[in-house]
């Protein structure tokens, strides 16, 4: 029932996934959020280099809270990933390939998704301290003025979540839905 | 003329604020369970389970339930035979920075809406006070989280829009939500009142416990009847389709003018967290 996939993902695992997979990742993601995106794509259009390595990769859509003592991080829930959409192209053009968060997000979005063969999944919204659970290691990559919302990098070990827009166009949101319209 | 230390004060909101980011009310578990039981998506249940799971999780290592901490809401009843022996909203901020600090809990707060900077310590808090007869004073606190707050709205109806008006509006709200404000939600209205009383309707009606019952009788009837329209447009947990997108709703009422029929919807995540306290 649960696939358990290793991070970063190949092409064809990326082709394979289908909205409605529940899955657990194990391996790397990159934390950011609204401010972070902002500052990714100022970058980019000074022609500079992101902070870290996106091509293949995942970032994750999380503020954490911050880590109490004896542990890595805090609680780390997905937040509301629409307010990522007007970033998503930039990030996908330099090959960021998952995208972890939680919410709806627009047609324009979902649609660079099948361009960039490229997918969206979800983490349960507000299960913050166990997805906290499943961060093994935690690393300040950058924007530690940010507070919450610097760039972390995250090893992550069977972190659930769901597909939830894949790479055919599938969305979850619409056909679960529509089966419970009454 | 009863004394207060403001002192006092700081203290317990530190301890409210950091009991309630890690404790979720017993009933709010509940009506959890409750939901996941009638829920029929099998995906829809996982969900639920996962968010039972994770509150009691939080609850045994003493965690934030959510890492969104919110903004600190504070309401104040306070007596008109109280005297305080210093600022009381001073006092109040105070008890916000330690306990954001203090409590390992989310700095949420730009000091300005435009230019964005962090003020690292969750101050300023949202402070509302109301002035009572007696010589005590009432303390509810709520951390409000961002992702359902973004999905709250008011809008000034006009009389004619009547129950069938208020219905339309918030089912539409809910519907245009979806999953971004982590459902199953609950729903606060303030009806009537003006443009700011509605909001502040809205949002104390989140404060009351989710499973009480109206004592409004036009207004309980409201409830109810919404809370069923809700479950069956079909957004369910996390917006992935069921029939549990809605654990209640709340609604406050004031009187208001006579060619307006203001609504205020205050959407509140799952993680409802609030507490209460009297000095």
């Amino acid at each position: 029932m649960i696939k358990k996939l290793h991070l970063p993902l190949s092409e064809k695992e990326i082709l394979d996934l289908r909205a409605g997979d529940q899955v657990e990742l194990s391996g790397v993601v990159y934390t950011a959020r609204d401010a972070a995106h902002k500052r990714f794509v100022e970058l980019l259009e000074q022609g500079k280099e992101l902070p870290m390595d996106i091509k293949g990769g995942a970032i994750y859509y999380v503020g954490p809270t911050p880590a109490s003592p004896g542990r890595v991080i805090g609680s780390a829930g997905p937040t509301s990933s629409y307010r990522m959409d007007p970033y998503s192209e930039a990030m996908m053009k330099e090959g960021l390939k998952v995208m972890i968060g939680k919410g709806p997000r627009s047609k324009e979005y979902k649609d660079m998704l099948v361009k960039y063969k490229a997918v969206y999944l979800s983490a349960i919204g507000g299960a913050a301290a166990s997805i906290g659970d499943s961060i093994k290691k935690c690393e300040l990559i950058c924007y530690e003025d940010l507070g919450a919302e610097a760039v972390r990098r995250l090893e992550v070990e069977n972190f659930f979540a769901i597909v939830t827009y894949d790479t055919k166009g599938n969305d979850l949101f619409e056909d679960g839905i529509k089966q419970y319209k009454k | 003329m009863r004394e207060v230390r403001v002192s006092e004060i700081t203290d317990k909101i530190e301890e409210m604020f950091i009991d309630a980011c890690r404790n979720i009310p017993c009933n709010i578990l509940a009506s959890l369970k409750e939901a996941k039981e009638k829920e029929e998506s099998p995906l829809g249940k996982e969900v639920i389970e996962r968010i039972i799971q994770n509150d009691e999780l939080a609850r045994d290592k003493q965690l934030p339930i959510c890492q969104d901490t919110g903004v600190a809401v504070v309401f104040l009843e306070v007596g008109y035979d109280v005297h305080f022996d210093g600022d009381i909203y001073e006092a109040v901020n105070e008890g916000v920075r330690r306990a954001y600090i203090n409590g390992y809990l989310r700095k949420s707060v730009v000091k300005h809406p435009l230019d964005r900077v962090n003020t690292k310590d969750n101050t300023p808090a949202i402070v509302h006070v109301k002035l009572v007869k007696g010589d005590k004073v009432k303390i509810d606190v709520a951390p409000k989280g961002g992702g359902s707050e973004n999905m709250s709205l008011v809008k000034i109806l006009i009389p004619a829009d009547g129950v069938e008006g208020i219905k339309k509006l918030v089912l539409d709200t809910v519907f245009k939500g979806g999953g971004k404000p982590c459902p199953p939600i609950i729903v606060g209205l303030g009806i009537g009142g003006n443009l700011e009383q509605s909001a502040l309707l809205a949002k104390k009606a989140l404060l009351r416990e989710v499973d009480d019952v109206n004592e409004d009788p036009i207004l309980a009837k409201l409830e109810s009847e919404l809370k069923e329209e809700i479950n069956a447009l079909g957004v369910g947990p996390m917006g992935f389709g069921g029939t549990q997108t809605c654990l209640a709703v709340k609604a406050l009422a004031y009187p208001c003018h006579i060619a307006s029929l203001p609504l205020a919807i205050n959407i509140q995540c799952h993680a409802a967290r609030h507490k209460s306290y009297i000095f």
